[in-house]
């Protein structure tokens, strides 16, 4: 195994002291500008007028409703994507075959396409006019400007995560394991739900979690193919955005709190349950 | 999941691709095509309804140049300021104590977890008109670099941070002890190491920032030429009834950006030295 | 085997989750609103409105609001509507040529439209730079507001009253462009839509923002400090309504369709900042007549309008925009 003594913590004459206090400072301030004000910010304004608009924005069945969608739309489209994941991570890891990196680069794709792009390939497959869009209608089928095409628009923007991080992890635990389960006479099955997968865990758990963040914040896709139906088809996001255009700035920025304090749920979860990288 | 079949001699390998595996690239395909491919398929070919001569006409159209262009440069600048900034980060982390760094280190990742929006009405309410700081940064190129390097901060970081960890000191050691100065380390012995991880991250955050469009929008004001980057342009063009011209902007962005994760999978192969399988 | 039975609870979450989502679309005839974005707060009111009378009892409805030209496209792309009112009339007339609107959609003694208003100049409460005229925008210093025209159908009512009113004025067409180039040097930043351009513009941004009177009333409504200035010259705003060919025979969105002319709720929308088409509304006087009040048929209708002033390449504004571009690259 390559892990050697990893060293400590603390730096061993790292070039002179003013170099490390030189290096805090630039990361330090830079966090603070372009992250930690800005997020404190929400905060701020959150409260600004104090708790009863927040508590008021906070119960409005349309934040409720479209809280709830949120995570409905999250929960069906992180699972797909994690067993996706997890199946194209072993194939990219453990097998070969021509085309391979093309793939690879392929499942990254989503990273690189802007939200207005995905709603538009959604109506010209799934619209009135699109490849699809007739048959579907014919057979009574609403899959745009419902929730099937905001289920869909979220696979798409959250689907590169657990590969990403599960790729390495599996490289880094290698074949022999598994080998030698399947000498012993275990089945596939056995060998990857007992001995691959707790090997990988961390890099699944931080996967699912980056990919139910990105799924839970996603909002120009989304929006396109939701149809802005009030009540029925809006998301946390849509529902922030909203708020904001009809001057009700608590309102946006309470939804937008309850957005910030998900993710930042999430990333406690993150730094929880990953493995090594602590930092600490 | 793979039907359970003892496996080939390992000679054999190379030149024939298990059957199990065809599956499994079948199964794959499968679901990238229904959620990516096709979509995307749809785009190109409502792009290439256009003609030829039309889709350069959009493509190559003032507006649209201007758009490509600061894109380009924008997400550029964006990531080379992460690759540097990010790997200072990632290095201060993983090597450096101070009160607090855990809390740091946990909050790297909430830009992947912020909504966009979220991020753009943040950094408005920073530095827009009624910000904090008087600073009036809204609807100027600093407000939309400002916004991507928002989002794109965790990539490098991340990519840097295990590498980081993983590092043998020990040839550092040795050259510090040799007289070599804290830089001269840095350049000679840590930095070839680091150059995979700083170049995967600073391009997804390329692709990343290129495909950005919700936290930019509140924030540049959009003025043609000097703040419309391409994803707007492209929503622009859809509000002009151009649809066929926003799937060709959209079908070109795609390109660059696809070209650079391809490439960028090249130099990841030559930084890993060549794994058996991967 | 714990692992399992987790999973197996997870599979009875997500499969009620999507029964749930399902029945979440609703069932039973609704009538299908589908409007642009301001007149939300208008039907809060007219639809309550509608349920008591005898017409309306027991009629449900679902809506959507969005920027005009975007729910004109969702509409075009299978958004189901049985009502639909728009910011223009080009908006309406995607959905004619879609085959989802009657063409005839027009042909009722108010044109089909339901509510007009006039484009303003929004300014800061008590107008502290004292802009009343067309010409005070150009003047030095000053910073006009506007919304991009090829992303915004708000936008192009704006600079057609701009236009016409310089026609107005006397001016020749020559010179009437040539003032729109002008009055763009004054415009530091075109936000997507109508709506954002008042968020720049309520958010401390610019000293004067063209929008319609109608969005200037719902910022004051909503307790912004703006007030706004009628002037001399400018263009009646009108905006269309329709019942869908979908809905044609459902007697509920024809019910609505005709509420939405009665007293009752002409009355309504005056209350929320729209001036009517009906005669005789109460509080209809409260409106300033400008002196000088053209149509867009006054100047050659939409389609030669889009046509000359707002194609992509080549038009008026197309121009005025790589014009600015040019100059501001240097």
């Amino acid at each position: 195994m390559r892990k050697r003594s990893k060293g400590p913590a603390a730096p061993i004459s790292r070039g002179s002291g003013a170099g490390k206090y030189g290096l805090r400072t630039i990361a330090l301030a830079y966090l603070a500008l372009i992250l930690v004000l800005p997020v404190g910010m929400v905060f701020y304004r959150t409260f600004e007028n104090g708790l009863r608009p927040v508590l008021q924005a906070l119960t409005d069945p349309m934040a409720l409703h479209a809280l709830y969608l949120t995570v409905v739309i999250a929960a069906i489209a992180v699972p797909l994507n994690t067993v996706f994941g997890v199946f194209c991570a072993l194939l990219l890891v453990r097998r070969a075959f021509p085309g391979k990196r093309f793939l690879s680069v392929l499942v990254d794709v989503p990273f690189a396409v802007s939200p207005v792009v995905v709603g538009l390939s959604l109506v010209l497959v799934y619209g009135r006019t699109g490849w699809l869009g007739g048959w579907l209608a014919e057979n009574g089928m609403r899959v745009i400007f419902a929730w099937p095409s905001m289920v869909l628009a979220t696979i798409f923007v959250s689907l590169p995560f657990v590969v990403r991080e599960v790729v390495p992890v599996l490289q880094e635990f290698g074949v022999e394991q598994d080998q030698a389960a399947h000498t012993l006479g275990a089945t596939t099955w056995q060998t990857f739900w007992r001995i691959t997968l707790p090997a990988i865990r961390g890099g699944v758990t931080y996967g699912v979690v980056l990919t139910t963040a990105r799924a839970l914040g996603e909002f120009g896709a989304v929006s396109i193919v939701s149809g802005k139906i009030a009540g029925q088809t809006s998301t946390l996001t849509v529902h922030v955005e909203e708020r904001f255009q009809q001057f009700d700035l608590v309102g946006a920025y309470t939804s937008s709190l309850v957005l910030a304090v998900i993710a930042l749920v999430i990333v406690l979860g993150m730094t929880l349950l990953r493995p090594k990288e602590a930092g600490s | 999941m793979v039907p359970a079949r003892p496996a080939p001699p390992k000679v054999l390998r190379r030149t024939r691709v298990r059957r199990s595996t065809l599956l499994g690239i079948g199964l794959v395909t499968l679901y990238l095509s229904v959620i990516v491919l096709i979509p995307l398929a749809a785009v190109a070919w409502h792009a290439a309804e256009l003609g030829p001569a039309a889709i350069w006409r959009v493509v190559s159209s003032p507006d649209t140049r201007a758009a490509l262009q600061l894109s380009l440069f924008s997400s550029l600048a964006v990531a080379a300021i992460n690759a540097v900034v990010g790997t200072i980060i990632a290095w201060v982390l993983v090597r450096d104590t101070f009160p607090g760094k855990t809390m740091v280190n946990a909050l790297i990742d909430l830009p992947f977890a912020l909504p966009t929006i979220v991020a753009g009405l943040t950094l408005l309410a920073l530095y827009g008109p009624k910000g904090a700081f008087g600073v009036n940064l809204a609807y100027t190129r600093a407000a939309v670099m400002l916004a991507l390097l928002f989002v794109t901060l965790p990539f490098v970081v991340r990519s840097v941070q295990p590498v980081l960890m993983e590092l043998e000191q020990d040839v550092e050691e040795a050259a510090s002890a040799l007289g070599a100065h804290g830089l001269t380390v840095f350049r000679r012995v840590v930095l070839p190491s680091l150059l995979p991880a700083i170049v995967s991250g600073a391009g997804l955050s390329f692709a990343r920032a290129m495909g950005e469009f919700g936290s930019v929008v509140l924030i540049s004001g959009n003025i043609p030429f000097k703040t419309q980057i391409a994803p707007v342009r492209i929503f622009a063009l859809i509000e002009s009834g151009d649809s066929a011209g926003a799937a060709a902007l959209a079908v070109v962005l795609l390109l660059i950006s696809f070209a650079v994760l391809l490439g960028l999978a090249f130099v990841q192969r030559w930084g890993r030295g060549g794994d058996e399988e991967a | 085997m714990k692992k399992t039975t987790a999973v197996l609870v997870l599979a009875a979450l997500a499969a009620a989750a999507l029964a749930t989502l399902a029945a979440c679309g609703g069932g039973g005839a609704k009538v299908a609103l589908v409007a642009y974005s301001t007149p939300r707060e208008a039907y809060a009111k007219l639809i309550p409105a509608f349920q008591k009378t005898s017409a309306g009892t027991g009629v449900e409805f679902t809506e959507s609001y969005g920027s005009s030209g975007e729910q004109s496209r969702a509409v075009e792309a299978g958004l189901p509507a049985d009502v639909v009112e728009f910011s223009l009339a080009p908006d309406m007339a995607r959905l004619v040529k879609a085959d989802l609107v009657d063409k005839s959609w027009d042909q009722n003694q108010y044109d089909g439209f339901v509510t007009r208003s006039v484009v303003v100049l929004v300014v800061r409460k008590d107008n502290p730079k004292g802009i009343t005229t067309w010409a005070d925008l150009t003047k030095p210093g000053v910073e006009v507001i506007e919304p991009n025209p090829f992303t915004s159908g708000g936008a192009k009512w704006n600079i057609m009253a701009a236009y016409g009113a310089q026609l107005q004025q006397g001016k020749s067409e020559q010179e009437a462009k040539a003032y729109l180039a002008d009055l763009f040097k004054h415009v530091p930043v075109q936000d997507k839509s109508a709506r954002e351009a008042l968020q720049t513009f309520a958010g401390g941004k610019g000293d004067v923002l063209l929008s319609y009177e109608n969005e200037a009333i719902a910022a004051q409504q909503a307790g912004e400090a703006v007030d706004y200035v009628v002037p001399d010259e400018t263009i009646l705003i009108e905006n269309p309504l329709a019942v869908t060919k979908d809905a044609g025979s459902s007697p509920d969105a024809k019910a609505f369709y005709d509420f939405l002319y009665t007293q009752e709720a002409q009355a309504i929308f005056v209350s929320k900042g729209y001036r009517p088409v009906v005669d005789g509304v109460a509080g209809a006087d409260g409106f300033p007549t400008p002196a000088k009040l053209f149509t867009i048929t006054d100047l050659g209708g939409w389609d030669a309008v889009n046509a000359a002033f707002f194609a992509p390449d080549g038009s008026v504004m197309a121009s005025i925009e790589q014009g600015l571009g040019i100059s501001t690259q240097q």
